[in-house]
C-alpha cells in the first residue's frame, strides 16, 4: 500500500481527504463530499465554467490546457449525447498521482465528473482506469456504486431534474492510451491508436458526441474549486497556473512520495527540502522534471518554478508532475536507452517516424550501451530523434524524441566517453536483461 | 440468464458479461475489460475466449484479435497461477528494479514470460505500473508490493506459494 | 460548395471548400506523395509522407487531413520539406529487406519511386534486420512482412472498400503487423490464411511488394512485359484490365492481370476473375489445331485450308439441298460486337437462315423495347457510383458483378446514396442497403405487378406486407433513382418494373446480364427474331440491303428440337456450349452437320464434324458492350500459334462456301492514297497518325479480316450504335442507348437463362481456368473456412 508523505511546505486541496478513510461515502460527506455538486446545479453551467476559468486550472495530464476553457469548447447543442471522460490511465513513467487519488478520495472523482458533466450538458460519463489498477477500479467501483445507492448518480441527480451515470472502465496495457483520443478508441473497444485531430474531442469525441476529457487530478480539483472559490485557488499558485498540484518525487531522493505543492514551488527545493534532498548524501545528477517525456535537467538548472510557463522557459516540461531524481551513479547512456525503450515497447505502432524511430534509437543506444558503438552513434541518435520531432502522428513520437535529445545534447561528452570505453556512473542493467525483456 | 448457449465461462462470469455489455452505449465498449477479465478466469485469451467474445459482441474474431494483441496486459498462452510482474522502468530502475527482477529470475528459476514448471508462477518484466514513489515495486496478479528489498520479495513469494497471498481480481 | 482560393509554391490553386489539399494539389498538377494516402477510402495520416508546409502552422502539417481553406499559403518541396521525407524514407529503409532485385513490385514500386526522389542512400544503422518468412495466404495472395510499409490501403480496401473485412493490424509498435482472419493456431496446416473474396485489391493498393499475387509472382519483371489495356472476358460489368504479356516460343503468353492505370470504367475496381483468370488462354488443353472427324468418328489434325474447304464445302451443299433454313448458328457471349454481328450477317445473308441464337443471359429485348422512344433513360455503369439512390432488384452482383457491386458500396459510403434493395435471397448487399425488401420466393412478378398499382399482388411479392408498402413509398419519394435489374426479371415482368420505372422522372435503368459481350451478343442481333439494334426480322428497315429471310427464326430450343426430329441439316457454333449449357441429348446432333469454333473440347466441341481452334478475347481486337450499354475497346494482348480469331473463320468459311466476301465485310473502303508515306518521318509519329486515320474513319482497311471494316457497317446500320471512333480507340467508354421500336410479339420465349456463376466460376471458361480452380477449392475448404468472418 503506497505510503503517505507529508511536509509543511505542502498546501493540501486535492490531498485534503487522504487517509481519512474518504472512500467510504459517509465519511466523504462528513468531509463536505458531495456539497460542491450541489452547488453546481444550483449556480448553473455558466457559474460552473466561469469559476473554472477563474481558478487558473490547467491540465493535470501533462499538456496544461485551461479546464475552464476546454469546457466552453463544448457546443451547447448537439443532436448526439455529450460524455465526460475521466482520464486515469496514469501510464508516465515517474507518475503516480492518480493511484493515491483514487486510493484515498474516489468520490471526488465522481462529484468532479459530475460537475463536468453538468457544465457541459452531459448525462454520462466514463472513468477509465490502466488495467494495471485493478484494486483502484475495484474502489472506484465501490464508490459509484456507493454514490448510486445514495440516489447521487442516476436518475434526477440531487432533484436536479438531471440525470447522470457513471461507468467504470478499466484498461489492458497501453501507454498510449493515456492520449485523449486512443482513449476514446479504447473505450470503444478499439485499439489504443489515436484519432485524426482536427475534429477535437469537444465536437466529435466519444461515440461521436461532444466529449470533454479531463486527467483524474484535474476532475478531482474541480470539488474543491467549487467550493473554495476560483480566485482562492487561483491564488494559491503562480501566475496563469492556478492551485496546487500533486508531485510525484521518485528516484535517488530521501523521502519519496506524493506531495501536493502550490504551482511554482521551485523544483530545488521539492528536491532537496520536500523529498529530504538526495539518498544516502550522494552528489545530484540530472533532474527529469515531468514524467519520462520531459528532457532532463542539469543540477545548475532546477532552481526554478514548478509551472507549466517557468518549466518550458527552462527548456522542458512539467509534464505529469513525476520528477525523477538522478544521482551520480547513474548512467546517462543507460538511462536514456531504459527511457527510449520504453517508448518503443509503447509506440502504437501507427506512424512511421515514431514505429521506427523510437525502434531504431533503441537498438542504436542497445548496441553503444554493450560497447559496440561509434562516435557516428551518438549524432545518428540525435538525428534520428530530431527527426521524429513534431513529425509523428500523435504527441508520443515527441514524449521519445523529446527526453533522448536532452540526453545527448546534454550528455554528449558522457556518451562519447562511454563509445570510448570510459564509462560514467554505474551501470545496472546486464545484457541478458536488455536482450531478455523488449 | 446468459445470452449465449454453452458459454464457456462461469455462470457469474456469463452473467456479469451479460450486464457489461448493456452498459454503454456501444457494446462493443465492453470489448477491452471483457478480455482483461475473461483472461482473469481462464487464464489467458484462448480461441475460445475469442470466439465467445466475438460472439456476445456481434464482432468478428478478426477484430477481436487486432484489439486483443495491441494490448500488453492481455496474453494467449497460459501464466503461472501466480504472474509476478516486476517494474524496471526509470523510478523502480534507480532503486533497485533489476535487482529484484534479477532475484526473482534466480529464486523462481525462469525468465522472463516464462512459467514455472509446476505453474504456480510465472514472471514478467512490466512497464512502469505507477508505483514509483514506492519504488521499487511489483505485481502479482493484480496486487502492488512495493518498497521491495530482496528479504521481501522472498516473503511475498512464499506467502503465496503457500496459498496465502491476496489475489483480487 | 463554395470554392476557396490558396497559394501552393506560389501558385494560385482554386478548389471546393473542404477538398483536402493533396488532392487539391494533384488537381493543380502538384502531386504531393503519399504512401497511406488513398483516394476514397479513410484518412489515416500514418506515413507523414505528404507533410507540407503550411504559413502560420507551428508544425508541418499532412496535406491529406487538411481541408483548403481561403487563403492558405502552402509549400510542398523545400528543403525541410525533403529532409522530413527523407528521414521518413530512411527509418522504413531501415527495416526493409531492399530485395528489390527479385521483388514483384520492383520497377513498379512507390517505395523504391520515394526513395529515388528523396533520396535515403546512406544506411544509418548496423542492426541486423527483422526478418519473417513469406506466407501464403491464400492461393492468389502472398504477404512478405519485412517488404510490409504498414500504410494500411490492403486493411482498408478490404474493409472498406469490399466490405469483406479479412485483414486486420495486430501487435503494436514495430512488432504491428497485417494479419489475414484464419490465425495459424486455427488452421488445418498450422499457416495463417485468408478467408475472402480473393479480388486482389489488397495487392493492388500495396504500394510496395509486401502483398504479390500467386499468380504473378517471381515470374518476371515488369519491362519485360508489354502491357495491354483491354477487357476482361468474364462477366458483364466489362472491366478494364491490364494482362502484361511476354513472348514465347508459340506466341505471346499472359503473365499478369492487374489494374495498371486504373484508367478503366472500372476505376480502383478488378475482381479476381479480372485479375488472375487470364489463364486459360495459357492451358495447354488448348486447341491449336483444325479438326476434322473422319469416317471412323475420330477427329484428325488437318490444315487450315482443308479444314475450311471441308466446312465450306459441306454447309453449301446442305444450304443448296435442304436450304437456309434448315440450319442453325449459336453465337457466344464473349464475342466481340463486330464478330457477332458479322456471324449474324453471316447466317442471315450467306446461310440464309434467321435461326440464330446465344445463351441469353437477360431479357434484352423486352429491356429496348419497354424503353422504346425514351431518351436517356438508360444507366452507364459509371452512374452506379454517382447516383443519389438505387434500387437494385433481383441480382447478386456481389458475387455476378462484381465491379457493380464495388461501385454501389462507394456509391453509399462516398456520396450516402440510397440503396434500396428487393432480392428473394438475403443478397450480401443489404449491408450497405437503406431498406431491404425479402420477397418471397418467385415473387419478382408480383413486385412488379405491385408497384405499378396491383395492389392484390402485394401477397405474392413479399410476406411483410408492411415492409412492402414502405419499400414502395420510399422508392416513389425518389427524384433521382437508378434501377438495377438482375435478370430474374424477364418479359412482362420486366416489362411491368421499366413501366413502374417511367413514373419516376428522374429515373434510370439498366439490365445485369451475366458475360462481358452478352449485351453486345443482343445488340448485334445473336437473335432468331430480332436483327442488329433489336429491328424486327419482319421489318428490315436500314438491312433492307442485305436482302435476308423476314420470318423469324428457330430460338436456341427449337433448334434442338428440330435437330432431335432430324431437321437440322447444320450446326454452326461459335464460343457456346449449348449442349453442356442447355442439357442437349448429344443424339439429338447425331444426323447434323456441326461446326464448331472453340478453345477447348467442350461438350459442344466434341460433337462437332469440324473444330476451327479460336482466339480468344484477350487474342483480338474489336469491341465490346457491357451490360449497361458501355461501348469498349479490346485489344489484342496474347497470341497463340495454331489458333484464330472467330472474326477470320467466319469470313474464311463464308469463303469457301463461295459468297461474296467483298459483300459479307466492306474491306477496302477508307482513304486508299495513304499506304504510310504520309506519316512522317519519325516512327513515334506512325501511331498518332493511324490513330487519327482509324479515329476519322479513313484507314485503309486492307483485309477482310478487319474488324474495323464492320464497325464501319454497325455504325452505318444499326441503330443507337453512333459512336465516337476518338472515344473508342483512346479506351475511353461510350454508352450507347439502343432505340429499339415499341413492338409486341405475341409468345416471343425470352429463353433467359442465368449463368449462375460465383465469385470463381465463369462458365464453360472459367473450368479451363486453373487459378479460378484454385480458388474455388481453397474457398470450399471447410476445415480451413470455419471461422466466423464477414464474407457470408
Amino acid at each position: 500500500m503506497p505510503t503517505l508523505v507529508s511536509h509543511p511546505d505542502e498546501v493540501k486541496v486535492i490531498s485534503r481527504r487522504f487517509g481519512q478513510g474518504a472512500a467510504e461515502i459517509d465519511k466523504y460527506l462528513e468531509l463536505d463530499g458531495y456539497k460542491a455538486v450541489q452547488k453546481a446545479i444550483a449556480e448553473g453551467p455558466e457559474w460552473i465554467i466561469n469559476t473554472m476559468k477563474a481558478s487558473g486550472l490547467r491540465g493535470r495530464g501533462g499538456a496544461g490546457f485551461p479546464t475552464g476553457m476546454k469546457w466552453s469548447f463544448v457546443p451547447k447543442q448537439s443532436e448526439k449525447p455529450k460524455y465526460v471522460l475521466v482520464n486515469g490511465d496514469e501510464s508516465e513513467p515517474g507518475t503516480c498521482k492518480d493511484h493515491v487519488i483514487f486510493l484515498h478520495d474516489p468520490h471526488a472523482v465522481i462529484e468532479g465528473t459530475m460537475i463536468a458533466g453538468l457544465a457541459i450538458g452531459s448525462k454520462m460519463g466514463f472513468i477509465y482506469l490502466r488495467g494495471e489498477y485493478r484494486y483502484l477500479l475495484k474502489i472506484m467501483e465501490k464508490a459509484v456504486a456507493d454514490a448510486y445507492a445514495k440516489g447521487f448518480l442516476g436518475k434526477n441527480i440531487f432533484g436536479s431534474g438531471v440525470d447522470f451515470d457513471i461507468v467504470t472502465q478499466s484498461g489492458a496495457g497501453a501507454y498510449e492510451v493515456g492520449e485523449e483520443s486512443a482513449l476514446m478508441e479504447s473505450l470503444e473497444g478499439k485499439r489504443g491508436v489515436p484519432r485524426i485531430k482536427p475534429p477535437f474531442p469537444a465536437v466529435v469525441g466519444l461515440y461521436g458526441g461532444p466529449t470533454v476529457i479531463n486527467n483524474a487530478e484535474t476532475i478531482a480539483s474541480a470539488p474543491h474549486i467549487l467550493l473554495m472559490g476560483g480566485e482562492e485557488y487561483a491564488k494559491i499558485g503562480s501566475e496563469r497556473n492556478g492551485g496546487t498540484r500533486l508531485f510525484g518525487i521518485s528516484g535517488h531522493v530521501e523521502r519519496p512520495g506524493v506531495y501536493e505543492l502550490p504551482m511554482g514551488y521551485n523544483l530545488k527545493k521539492a528536491i532537496y527540502d520536500v523529498a529530504g534532498g538526495i539518498k544516502d548524501g550522494k552528489k545530484l545528477k540530472a533532474v527529469v522534471p515531468g514524467g519520462s517525456s520531459c528532457p532532463v535537467l542539469l543540477p545548475e538548472e532546477i532552481d526554478v518554478g514548478l509551472d507549466f510557463d517557468q518549466m518550458g522557459k527552462a527548456g522542458t516540461m512539467l509534464g505529469s508532475g513525476g520528477i525523477v531524481v538522478l544521482d551520480e551513479t547513474v548512467s546517462i547512456v543507460e538511462f536514456a536507452l531504459r527511457t527510449i525503450a520504453f517508448y518503443q515497447h509503447e509506440s502504437c505502432g501507427w506512424c512511421i517516424p515514431c514505429r521506427e524511430g523510437t525502434d531504431w534509437i533503441k537498438k542504436t543506444l542497445t548496441r553503444v550501451y554493450n560497447g559496440g558503438g561509434s562516435k557516428k552513434d551518438v549524432a545518428n541518435v540525435q538525428y534520428l530523434a530530431e527527426n521524429m520531432m513534431g513529425r509523428t502522428f500523435c504527441p508520443l513520437g515527441d514524449a521519445a524524441a523529446m527526453p533522448t535529445l536532452g540526453f545527448v545534447k546534454k550528455f554528449r561528452k558522457e556518451f562519447e566517453d562511454y563509445i570510448e570505453g570510459h564509462k560514467a556512473g554505474t551501470p545496472i542493467i546486464t545484457v541478458e536483461q536488455l536482450v531478455g525483456a523488449h | 440468464m446468459s445470452t449465449i448457449t454453452n458459454s464457456i465461462f462461469t455462470p457469474e462470469t456469463a452473467a456479469r458479461f451479460d450486464r457489461l455489455v448493456t452498459l454503454y452505449p456501444v457494446k462493443r465498449s465492453a470489448l477491452v475489460p471483457m478480455l482483461l477479465y475473461a483472461q482473469d478466469e481462464v487464464g489467458y485469451v484462448s480461441d475460445a475466449v475469442v470466439t465467445e467474445i466475438a460472439e456476445r459482441l456481434d464482432l468478428l474474431e478478426l477484430d477481436v484479435r487486432n484489439v486483443l494483441s495491441y494490448y500488453s496486459m492481455l496474453r494467449t498462452k497460459p501464466a503461472g497461477k501466480y504472474n509476478v510482474q516486476v517494474c524496471t522502468n526509470i523510478s523502480c530502475m534507480l532503486r533497485g528494479g533489476y535487482e529484484i527482477l534479477d532475484h526473482c529470475k534466480h529464486k523462481l528459476g525462469i525468465g522472463h514470460k516464462e512459467v514455472t514448471a509446476d505453474k504456480v508462477f510465472s514472471l514478467e518484466e512490466v512497464e512502469c505500473i505507477g508505483a514509483c514513489c514506492w519504488a521499487p515495486a511489483m505485481q502479482v496478479n493484480y496486487d502492488f508490493h512495493d518498497n521491495l528489498t530482496t528479504v521481501k520479495v522472498d516473503e511475498i513469494l512464499e506467502t503465496y506459494r503457500a496459498g496465502q497471498g491476496k489475489d483480487v481480481k | 460548395m463554395p470554392d476557396v482560393t490558396f497559394t501552393v509554391d506560389g501558385k494560385q490553386v482554386t478548389a471546393p471548400a473542404g477538398t483536402l489539399l493533396i488532392d487539391a494539389c494533384k488537381s493543380a498538377g502538384l502531386e504531393v506523395p503519399a504512401f497511406c494516402y488513398y483516394p476514397g477510402l479513410s484518412l489515416q495520416a500514418a506515413c507523414r509522407m505528404c507533410v507540407v508546409r503550411i504559413e502560420k502552422m507551428p508544425k508541418l502539417q499532412t496535406a491529406c487531413t487538411t481541408p483548403v481553406a481561403e487563403g492558405m499559403v502552402v509549400s510542398t518541396e523545400t528543403p525541410e520539406i525533403a529532409q522530413a521525407r527523407k528521414a521518413t524514407l530512411q527509418l522504413l529503409l531501415g527495416n526493409h529487406p531492399l530485395d528489390c532485385p527479385v521483388c514483384d513490385a520492383g520497377g513498379e514500386c512507390e517505395l523504391q519511386d520515394m526513395t529515388f526522389k528523396y533520396g535515403a542512400g546512406e544506411s544509418l544503422y548496423a542492426e541486423a534486420k527483422n526478418h519473417r518468412e513469406e506466407q501464403q495466404w491464400s492461393p492468389v495472395v502472398f504477404f512478405d512482412r519485412p517488404r510490409c510499409i504498414l500504410c494500411y490501403r490492403c486493411v482498408r480496401m478490404c474493409g472498406e472498400g469490399m466490405d469483406v473485412f479479412a485483414l486486420g493490424i495486430q501487435n503494436r509498435g514495430s512488432s504491428a503487423v497485417i494479419a489475414p482472419n484464419i490465425p495459424a493456431q486455427l488452421s488445418p496446416d498450422h499457416l495463417a490464411h485468408l478467408d475472402c473474396e480473393q479480388c486482389g485489391m489488397c495487392i493492388d493498393a500495396c504500394p510496395v511488394g509486401a502483398l504479390t499475387s500467386g499468380a504473378y509472382r517471381y515470374k518476371t519483371r515488369p519491362w519485360e512485359m508489354n502491357h495491354v489495356a483491354t477487357i476482361c472476358t468474364h462477366c458483364g460489368d466489362g472491366c478494364k484490365t491490364t494482362l502484361g504479356v511476354r513472348s514465347t516460343s508459340d506466341g505471346a503468353e499472359i503473365v499478369r492481370g492487374d489494374n495498371r492505370d486504373k484508367s478503366g470504367i472500372n476505376g480502383d475496381f478488378l475482381c479476381n476473375k479480372g485479375r488472375y483468370a487470364f489463364d486459360f488462354a495459357n492451358s495447354a488443353e488448348r486447341i491449336t489445331s483444325p479438326l476434322v472427324r473422319q469416317s471412323n468418328g475420330e477427329f484428325k489434325e488437318v490444315s487450315w485450308e482443308e479444314a475450311f474447304a471441308d466446312a465450306g464445302k459441306k454447309l453449301r451443299e446442305l444450304r443448296d439441298a435442304r436450304g437456309g433454313s434448315s440450319i442453325g448458328v449459336i453465337g457466344g457471349n464473349r464475342l466481340t460486337n463486330e464478330e457477332a454481328y458479322l456471324l449474324q450477317k453471316f447466317a442471315r445473308t450467306v446461310l440464309g437462315t434467321n435461326n440464330i441464337d446465344h445463351h441469353r443471359t437477360a431479357d434484352y429485348v423486352t429491356f429496348a423495347q419497354a424503353l422504346a422512344g425514351q431518351q436517356g433513360r438508360t444507366a452507364s455503369w459509371r452512374d452506379t457510383q454517382s447516383y443519389p439512390a438505387v434500387l437494385l432488384v433481383g441480382g447478386d452482383p456481389t458475387n455476378q458483378a462484381p465491379g457493380t457491386a464495388w461501385n454501389l458500396r462507394t456509391d453509399v459510403r462516398l456520396n450516402k446514396a440510397r440503396l434500396y434493395v428487393a432480392n428473394t435471397d438475403e443478397i450480401k448487399l443489404r449491408r450497405q442497403a437503406k431498406a431491404f425488401l425479402r420477397l418471397a420466393p418467385f415473387g419478382y412478378g408480383a413486385l412488379a405487378a405491385y408497384l405499378t398499382g396491383d395492389a392484390a399482388s402485394a401477397s405474392n411479392a413479399a410476406a411483410d406486407n408492411n415492409a412492402l408498402e414502405s419499400f414502395r413509398d420510399a422508392i416513389k419519394a425518389e427524384e433521382k433513382l437508378l434501377i438495377l435489374i438482375g435478370s430474374e426479371l424477364r418479359g412482362a415482368d420486366l416489362k411491368r418494373l421499366i413501366e413502374f420505372g417511367l413514373t419516376i422522372p428522374g429515373a434510370k435503368f439498366a439490365l445485369l446480364s451475366d458475360y462481358v459481350n452478352s449485351r453486345g451478343a443482343a445488340d448485334m442481333g445473336l437473335l432468331p427474331d430480332m436483327l442488329p439494334g433489336y429491328v424486327p426480322v419482319s421489318t428490315p428497315g436500314p438491312f433492307a440491303e442485305h436482302n435476308a429471310p423476314t420470318t423469324n427464326g428457330l430460338d436456341m430450343l427449337q433448334i434442338f428440337e428440330a435437330a432431335g426430329r432430324g431437321d437440322l441439316s447444320a450446326l454452326y457454333v461459335v464460343n457456346s456450349n449449348p449442349i453442356s449449357r442447355f442439357n442437349v441429348d448429344p443424339a439429338a446432333l447425331k444426323d447434323t452437320f456441326v461446326v464448331v469454333q472453340e478453345m477447348f473440347m467442350t461438350e459442344t466441341a466434341k460433337l462437332a464434324d469440324v473444330i476451327l481452334p479460336a482466339a480468344n478475347l484477350y487474342e483480338k481486337g474489336g469491341s465490346v458492350t457491357n451490360s449497361y450499354g458501355d461501348l469498349q475497346l479490346v485489344r489484342k494482348a496474347a497470341d497463340r500459334a495454331g489458333v484464330r480469331t472467330d472474326f477470320e473463320m467466319i469470313v474464311r468459311v463464308a469463303d469457301k462456301m463461295g459468297a461474296d466476301i467483298k459483300s459479307l465485310v466492306p474491306f477496302g473502303k477508307g482513304l486508299r492514297a495513304d499506304m504510310g508515306q504520309s506519316r512522317g518521318a519519325q516512327s513515334g509519329e506512325a501511331d498518332r497518325h493511324a490513330v487519327w486515320l482509324t479515329a476519322n474513319n479513313l484507314e485503309p482497311k486492307l483485309s477482310p479480316f478487319d474488324p474495323w471494316a464492320i464497325l464501319d457497317e454497325i455504325q452505318r446500320l444499326v441503330p443507337g450504335y453512333n459512336l465516337l471512333r476518338l472515344q473508342l480507340l483512346s479506351g475511353n467508354d461510350q454508352h450507347i442507348e439502343p432505340e429499339a421500336t415499341a413492338s409486341s410479339s405475341p409468345g416471343r420465349r425470352d429463353l433467359v437463362l442465368p449463368s449462375g456463376d460465383t465469385l470463381f466460376t465463369s462458365g464453360t471458361l472459367g473450368r479451363f481456368s486453373p487459378a479460378l480452380n484454385d480458388v474455388q477449392r481453397y474457398q470450399g475448404n471447410e476445415p480451413l473456412i470455419q471461422i466466423h468472418t464477414a464474407a457470408e
